[in-house]
């Protein structure tokens, strides 16, 4: 197309080289125009003050035996259950049992501390709060598609995917845990 | 923007302008001038009151938007104090909420017009998919503003549709944090969402100008679906269509103001005028009446992408139907064996609705119980829009296709004022020609 152009002749310019300087120049535009674009889908990412706020300390002397405690977390429910020996051989019997996710009870608690399960409280399909003591397996079961959830907080029926996820945390003393 | 026009400047002033930038002349060949087929029934009124209800969207949109509050903290307080303080801001509210609800009435009602007399075919696919991008905006700007109000509807619906993301693949969990802008629906979600809600109806008006264009180079469509052949077949838009849109339109507000004065909150839900909270998802929770379809397939399948999946297809599918639907024919009315489906679609489409309403495991008939088939009772909701959601898509994918090549149509008329200039001519049935000669 360049070498079509009369004016190349006449300038004796080397068309291969106003080519170049064509491609260099949409090249620059287009790299400038990705730079350009990154900031503002990024900004959408969680902002700092977000971030910082991500994790949170826990005082367990707060929750009785057979008892949990909701607070929030990232702006999410968290549950914090303290599990009676029943609850916890019930999960352990399951151990076994066809399960779409499985996983032994003994993995979705921290060593020696059996008592204590802490979970995200978020149903695993579409992120609604599953409600404890209902549903087909004593555990948590969700209200929006009917998602069932056994006392270690796995899927057992329904819709869900996985079972409720366990967030990261520490136990920092007997008594604190420390999530996030 | 069609070819010819007929716009002669009058006064000295028009000729100014129309030198320099002919408004004048695109008002004239579009609005008054543009010639229409003359036989176009109620079903075509839709599309101006479609351009009706955006512009009340928009009015009364940009009216709220002065005293909402987007923030976690005051935006239910604020939709509070519009409802009882502003100066009718309790008017302007329920103008603007039970406004989209008639702005999807009025949606579907063009849809299924276009489906039914074949609008989207062949030379109108660019038109047909222009609307379907409209339809795709609309249902965006309506989830965001209905999560606006921060009530608990508002706040679950807003976790349960950004979570439906989430099901894809590896960047599933990505998206939705960049969707929120946290690491659950918050503060930066409805701030987001409220910007978004502002600028989307103008994306949509931008689309409609395109909608619009694309209609006046085709031409509109017909129920006979026989092509425009001469003037003898069209009568200008003006004053014959601006009356019938007019007349069609006064009757839409009728029922438009039943709605807002009467009965504002019949569309709604009662569990949004509860504050949003984050820990406590409602018993039972349901989209707007208009998604309840879309909703119903989501839930027929019992794996998670899997429905997510087939719900964008229901609309996808949509985007491709001018390719899918083989016949020559355009309008149904000459296709009374895929006419009987398309009967049958429209009847799945309301199933469809009414499945999304109920809970999954309700059972359909009242208190009989049949038997187990997999999941669930074959008596149930679940079950009930599975066969829906099947039939939803074998309409496009098999019926339209297939139909089209082993139907025989029956004969169209050579154009569109053969039937009526010549009544001894063989008519279809259930097309009405020369009326007063009848019983």
């Amino acid at each position: 197309m360049a070498g079509a152009n009369p004016e190349n002749g006449a300038g004796g310019d080397d068309p291969s080289r106003r080519d170049f300087i064509h491609i260099a120049a949409g090249a620059a535009a287009a790299g400038a125009a990705v730079t350009i674009a990154w900031p503002l889908v990024d900004q959408m990412n969680p902002a700092g003050d977000t971030l910082a706020l991500a994790s949170v300390e826990f005082d367990l002397t707060k929750v009785e035996l057979g008892q949990s405690v909701t607070i929030k977390w990232r702006g999410k429910p968290l549950f914090i259950r303290h599990r009676t020996g029943a609850e916890i051989a019930a999960a352990i019997k399951d151990d076994n049992a066809p399960m779409r996710d499985p996983q032994t009870d003994e993995v979705r608690h921290k060593p020696g501390k059996a008592e204590w399960l802490v979970l995200i409280g978020t149903c695993t399909h579409l992120g609604c709060v599953p409600t404890f003591g209902g549903g087909d397996y004593q555990g948590w079961f969700c209200p929006c598609h009917g998602s069932h959830y056994d006392t270690s907080g796995r899927i057992r029926k329904g819709p869900a995917p996985t079972n409720l996820a366990v967030p990261e945390y520490a136990f920092v003393s007997d008594t604190m845990v420390k999530v996030g | 923007m069609s070819g010819h026009s007929n716009y002669v400047p009058k006064t000295g002033f028009e000729r100014w302008l129309d030198a320099r930038l002919p408004v004048a002349r695109l008002a004239y060949d579009s609005l008054i001038d543009f010639p229409t087929p003359k036989n176009l029934n109620y079903w075509y009124t839709f599309g101006g009151i479609l351009a009706l209800c955006l512009g009340i969207q928009l009015a009364t949109g940009i009216v709220l938007a002065m005293h909402y509050v987007p923030h976690v903290d005051h935006a239910f307080a604020s939709i509070e104090r519009i409802m009882r303080d502003v100066n009718y801001g309790w008017l302007v509210r329920y103008m603007h909420s039970n406004g989209a609800s008639m702005f999807f009435i009025a949606v579907y009602a063009h849809m299924f017009r276009g489906l039914y007399y074949g609008s989207y075919k062949a030379p109108r696919e660019l038109l047909w998919i222009l609307g379907c991008v409209i339809y795709l905006l609309m249902m965006a700007t309506a989830f965001m503003g209905y999560v606006l109000p921060w009530g608990q509807m508002s706040f679950h619906g807003a976790v349960v549709i950004t979570n439906l993301f989430g099901a894809l693949p590896i960047i599933g969990e990505s998206i939705t944090t960049w969707l929120w802008g946290g690491f659950a629906v918050d503060n930066a979600t409805l701030n987001r969402f409220f910007s978004l809600h502002y600028l989307m109806p103008f994306m949509i008006a931008g689309v409609v100008i395109l909608h619009v264009w694309a209609l006046h180079v085709t031409g509109n469509n017909n129920p006979t679906g026989v092509q425009v052949q001469s003037k003898a077949d069209t009568v200008p838009f003006h004053p014959y269509y601006t009356v019938k849109d007019g007349f069609a339109i006064a009757v839409f507000m009728l029922m438009f103001a039943a709605f807002v004065f009467f009965n504002p909150n019949a569309l709604g839900h009662p569990d949004n005028y509860i504050p949003a909270n984050p820990l406590v998802t409602p018993a039972h929770i349901v989209p707007e009446w208009y998604f309840l379809p879309f909703y119903a397939i989501l839930r027929a399948v019992p794996d998670k992408l899997m429905g997510v999946l087939l719900m964008f297809g229901a609309i996808a599918v949509l985007f491709i139907l001018p390719w899918l639907d083989t016949s020559r024919v355009k309008s149904l009315r000459y296709r009374p064996t895929t006419r009987m489906y398309f009967f049958i679609f429209v009847v799945a489409c309301f199933i469809l609705g009414l499945c999304g309403a109920r809970l999954p495991d309700e059972h359909v008939i009242p208190g009989l119980k049949t038997f187990q088939l997999l999941d669930a009772d074959l008596n149930s909701m679940v079950w009930l829009s599975r066969f829906a959601t099947a039939y939803y898509f074998a309409y496009f994918l098999i019926v339209l296709p297939v139909m089209g090549l082993s139907e025989t149509p029956l004969d169209q008329p050579k154009s569109i004022s053969e039937p009526i200039l010549s009544p001894s001519a063989a008519l279809p049935a259930g097309a009405a020609a020369s009326p007063e000669k009848r019983g």
